[in-house]
């Protein structure tokens, strides 16, 4: 975390220092070995094993955060990846963040070919959010980390070179949504201070249990402190990863973004907020467990209900890429319901196979693009119509997308299935009601397999739409970021045994 | 360790498949050459595997292999068969180089690949259902086996409008059902022994379920994903979409394979799983049954277009496979089994008859056709031959199945049985109604310059016919293997058999 906090300083006095030729590849290169060592890193201390309670004990590194962290650092390459990819004359940034659309100093941005780079130390001081997030072990940190990998992002959203109206709005959006619920997270966390005596998780815990060394009379009759300050701690997290009912700037702040940040927020910003929930869930209020287990599972089911419907209008593949998220952030709930060590490793499991999926089917997205009159390549074709007959025109494409589809979709041999089928069994084993809420998940499942079927109908039994639509030639770098996430998706699927058996062992949180 | 059979068998069309998808460009039309081959090879395999096959320990499963697979979930990699599975891979088997033959000359050069390769998965999937004995196992198969037809449905079926409905129908139906199925599964293993081989179907069998409305929920679950597969009435209407819309090579492994998996799985895992649910909901699932029947042999007498028709037959054939399977007899369910084979013959050949009409026409609207027996006699006399049997005929196989599964049935529900017999009444009227549309009159114009049946035509639906017509007059080589497990299952089940009185010696006999 520290390797990545350092690079990410680096990385803004290159923006600053080094001359604008050199600087797209110094940031690159700086950006991926950064992730790449604190990556090692991450392992190293996974393999020591060494459990412990570090910066004053305001950091817990235990096993779901070196997991989580490990695959925030794992997804997060991928992303830099396909970023990094972006050829710059068709590239999905803005060449200058400050300029108003459609004016002249865009226009000369663009003939100037300026290239963006400050994109690198954005998400490297995102992704040190992203990775203190899971690990913070008081509320305080946990609040600093939220901002930190929240703000970066709120920037990125704005930085699309197409339809900058959208983008700018997405950012806006974002932004504004972002910070109520950053103030819910403060607030609740105020309330929740004022609860146990302390910030610290354990304390809370502590004092909901009744053993508390700090404010062991103190506590009495303070329920509604409590209660409400879950509530509104559980507000600021359920907004960032898009649960019901905060989910409503998701497909806003996706379709706006510019697509390699959308996926890097999908994955890495879904798994980061799901650490952060599961700390809150397994260490701080476990005490209080029959209190906020009804409220999670309506909010589970919901969550994907909403996603599953809502889902099934969407004429866009990155909304409905959006709800679809938002559909999975409600199966991962039903993990987080299940309450043992089971669901804690199969929600690790879950982040995991998702972050794959989507990292490689965002950078797919990027691929597909409008062609200008001219036959030069324009912006993304998101329309679900321009993606008609694509299974004819790029085969190799389309049939990696079904790919993607059919994981997220859950059918067996899929990464996606061994997923669901781990939160559910765990649902179905510790939850309460959990029979219920699975079958709620598996009807909102055959609902979402609807839509998703739709862009398989529509790449393969479709007519093309002619020449309207181009497919880029990928990169490298995005070859490279797909194909980890088509290996990742098979073998995750078919495989999935040590995949599970390090979620499994990585599930214990320290106290 | 015993060579791997099973496995050996199932990887075969699997590597075929690969094989056929790295072909280049230039080779797509080998293709077909390769898949032929491929299922030659699994079923010489399947052959000589059934030779290791000791008939005398039918009821037993046999051939199997457990792995550990998925330690963390309980899931193992577990194969095996007994009688009813090991005919059931054989009918798969059998089937799918006929359906590659009758798909020679159907499929242009530039999609071969897609084709035959996905044909080849299809197969391999099939026989892996079949051989599952790990019930997450066969859920996966059960589920992976949909995307290979969903895509043969969509891409190579007729009409493009009405092809990609049917496949869209068919995969919403088959998800649907599987994903109910799934709640099933989670909760049959929450209530198992758990541990690491939690989802082997022996483990999970004859257990003690705390509640029987649990049990019953249970059972639903199953047999939801199974009426849905089988198809049963009112889960059934995805079939004559899918089937009318599938190119025939298709049609066959979907009708005769695929939906075979729904009443296998009643047979072998509902009953024993469920023993008790199974026998609550007899009444019911019998009633649904006798309904299928008629329901679908009367909508088959209205059918203008030849494939939604020989569908609707097959509802009607699966009504009386269930009402077999859920009589709880031995002579029902062993009827209901021999059923499931010859009804896979039978109508392989009426669709593949059908399908080569089909494609000299270029339409399948049987008003369209007539007085085709003068032009086309060899493809007459195949289409009558199939049909006979379709209807029961004696002599030919599904009679001796049709008569075990009624005569099965009465002994328990005659009620039942009286109705149903009705339905053999219609199959007549539907068979020889469409013959007589088809075939008989004048000799028509447009068929002056048809071809009769080409040597490949040949080819596919003599061996159909050769069986369809041994089965009919010796199907004691069959019946051999197929009773020894329904036995089993019978006391699985816990019913004794209401012939046993009579018979107690025979029964014994068997049971040994």
């Amino acid at each position: 975390m520290l390797i990545l906090f350092v690079a990410a300083m680096i990385a803004v006095l290159v923006e600053a220092f080094v001359p604008r030729v050199q600087r797209f590849i110094t940031q690159v290169v700086l950006a991926t070995v950064g992730i790449a060592a604190s990556l090692i890193f991450v392992i190293y201390l996974a393999v020591e094993d060494t459990s412990k309670l570090t910066a004053g004990g305001a950091v817990a590194i235990d096993g779901p955060a070196l997991f989580l962290q490990g695959t925030i650092l794992v997804l997060g390459l991928l992303a830099v990846l396909t970023i990094a990819d972006e050829a710059p004359e068709s590239g999905a940034f803005t060449s200058q963040a400050s300029a108003v659309p459609g004016s002249m100093d865009e226009a000369r941005a663009a003939r100037a070919g300026l290239v963006q780079t400050e994109i690198y130390p954005l998400i490297l001081f995102s992704m040190v959010g992203m990775l203190l997030f899971p690990a913070s072990n008081d509320l305080l940190t946990m609040f600093i980390a939220l901002e930190v990998l929240s703000l970066p992002l709120y920037l990125l959203c704005g930085l699309a070179r197409r339809r900058r109206l959208l983008s700018q709005e997405a950012s806006m959006k974002y932004f504004l949504l972002g910070a109520y619920s950053s103030a819910f997270f403060l607030f609740g966390s105020a309330l929740l201070y004022g609860f146990a005596g302390s910030v610290r998780l354990s304390a809370i815990s502590e004092a909901i249990t009744g053993n508390s060394t700090t404010a062991a009379s103190a506590v009495v009759g303070k329920d509604g402190l409590l209660l409400l300050g879950i509530g509104l701690v559980a507000v600021g997290l359920l907004f960032k990863v898009g649960a019901f009912p905060f989910q409503s700037w998701t497909p806003d702040v996706y379709q706006g973004a510019p697509t390699p940040v959308t996926g890097f927020m999908a994955a890495c910003t879904k798994v980061a907020a799901f650490g952060a929930l599961l700390r809150i869930a397994y260490v701080a209020i476990p005490g209080a467990r029959w209190d906020w287990q009804p409220a999670i599972w309506l909010v589970a089911a919901l969550t994907m209900l909403v996603g599953s419907i809502i889902a099934i209008v969407q004429a866009d593949v990155k909304r409905m890429l959006a709800y679809s998220s938002i559909a999975h952030a409600g199966f991962i709930l039903v993990g987080l319901v299940a309450m043992d060590k089971d669901g804690v490793g199969s929600v690790l499991f879950y982040l995991a196979a998702y972050g794959f999926t989507t990292i490689g089917a965002f950078a797919l997205v990027t691929l597909v693009r409008t062609s200008t009159p001219e036959g030069g390549v324009g912006g993304e074709a998101t329309h679900l119509s321009q993606w008609q007959g694509l299974g004819k025109r790029s085969p190799l494409l389309a049939a990696v997308f079904t790919l993607f589809l059919l994981a997220f979709a859950g059918i067996p041999l899929t990464s996606g299935f061994t997923g669901k089928f781990a939160v559910f069994s765990a649902a179905v084993d510790q939850a309460p009601w959990g029979v219920g809420l699975v079958l709620v998940g598996v009807a909102a499942s055959s609902i979402a397999v609807f839509f998703y079927i739709r862009v398989i109908v529509l790449m393969y039994f479709n007519d093309s739409v002619g020449d309207a639509v181009t497919v880029t030639r990928p990169g490298a770098l995005t070859i490279f970021a797909v194909g980890v996430g088509v290996v990742a998706t098979i073998g995750l699927g078919i495989l999935p045994s040590a995949a599970l058996g390090l979620a499994n062992s990585s599930s214990v949180f320290l106290p | 360790m015993d060579f791997p059979w099973l496995t050996v068998i199932g990887a075969v069309p699997l590597a075929g498949s690969a094989a056929i998808a790295v072909l280049p460009k230039a080779a797509a039309s080998r293709a077909k050459l390769v898949a032929l081959g491929v299922s030659l090879v699994a079923l010489v395999l399947t052959v000589v595997a059934a030779t290791q096959f000791e008939t005398s320990r039918a009821g037993e499963i046999q051939l199997s292999q457990v792995h550990s697979w998925i330690g963390e979930f309980g899931v193992s990699y577990a194969v095996g068969v007994n009688g009813i599975g090991l005919v059931m891979i054989a009918l798969s088997a059998v089937l799918v180089p006929l359906c590659v033959l009758a798909a020679w000359n159907e499929v242009d050069d530039e999609k071969a690949r897609l084709f035959f390769g996905l044909v080849m998965v299809l197969e391999a999937m099939m026989i892996g259902v079949f051989a599952a004995r790990d019930l997450f196992l066969f859920y996966v198969f059960f589920e992976a086996m949909l995307i290979p037809v969903y895509f043969l449905i969509g891409t190579f079926g007729g009409n493009e409008q009405r092809r990609r409905y049917a496949a869209v129908k068919f995969l919403i139906y088959s998800l649907a059902g599987g994903l109910v199925m799934l709640v099933g599964v989670i909760a049959l293993y929450a209530a198992g022994p758990g541990g690491e081989q939690g989802f082997l179907i022996d483990n999970l069998t004859g257990l003690d379920f705390s509640s029987s409305a649990a049990e019953r929920l249970m059972f639903v679950a199953f047999f939801i994903a199974f009426a849905i597969k089988a198809p049963m009435w009112p889960v059934h209407t995805w079939l004559p979409d899918a089937a009318a819309e599938a190119p025939s090579g298709v049609a066959v492994l979907l009708v005769g394979v695929l939906d075979k998996v729904g009443t296998f799985g009643m047979l072998t895992l509902c009953l024993p799983l469920f023993p008790q649910a199974s026998r609550w909901a007899a009444p019911v699932v019998l009633a649904l049954a006798v309904t299928s029947v008629l329901y679908g042999a009367l909508l088959a007498i209205g059918q203008t277009d030849l494939k939604r028709l020989i569908a609707y037959t097959s509802i009607s054939h699966f009504g009386f496979i269930v009402l077999g399977i859920f009589a709880m007899t031995s002579t029902g369910q062993s009827g209901s089994t021999l059923y499931m084979v010859n009804h896979g013959f039978s109508t392989a050949a009426l669709f593949l008859v059908a399908g080569f009409l089909i494609n000299r026409r270029g339409s399948a609207d049987i008003d369209e056709y007539g007085g085709l027996q003068r032009s086309t006699p060899v493809l007459a006399a195949g289409f009558l031959l199939a049909g006979l049997s379709s209807l029961a005929l004696p002599g030919m196989s599904s009679f001796v199945s049709e008569f075990m599964v009624l005569t099965g049935t009465f002994i328990k529900y005659p009620g039942a049985a009286v109705v149903a017999t009705a339905g053999m009444v219609l199959a007549a009227l539907y068979i020889l109604l469409t013959y007589q549309r088809m075939f008989t009159g004048p000799k028509k114009e447009f068929a002056s310059g048809w071809k009769d049946a080409s040597a490949r035509e040949v080819w596919v639906v003599a061996p159909l016919i050769a069986v369809i017509i041994f089965m009919g007059i010796y199907p004691k080589p069959v019946l051999d293997v197929i009773n020894p497990a329904v036995s089993t299952t019978m006391q699985q089940v816990g019913v004794t058999d209401p012939s046993a009185t009579v018979t107690a010696d025979t029964v014994e006999g068997e049971n040994k």
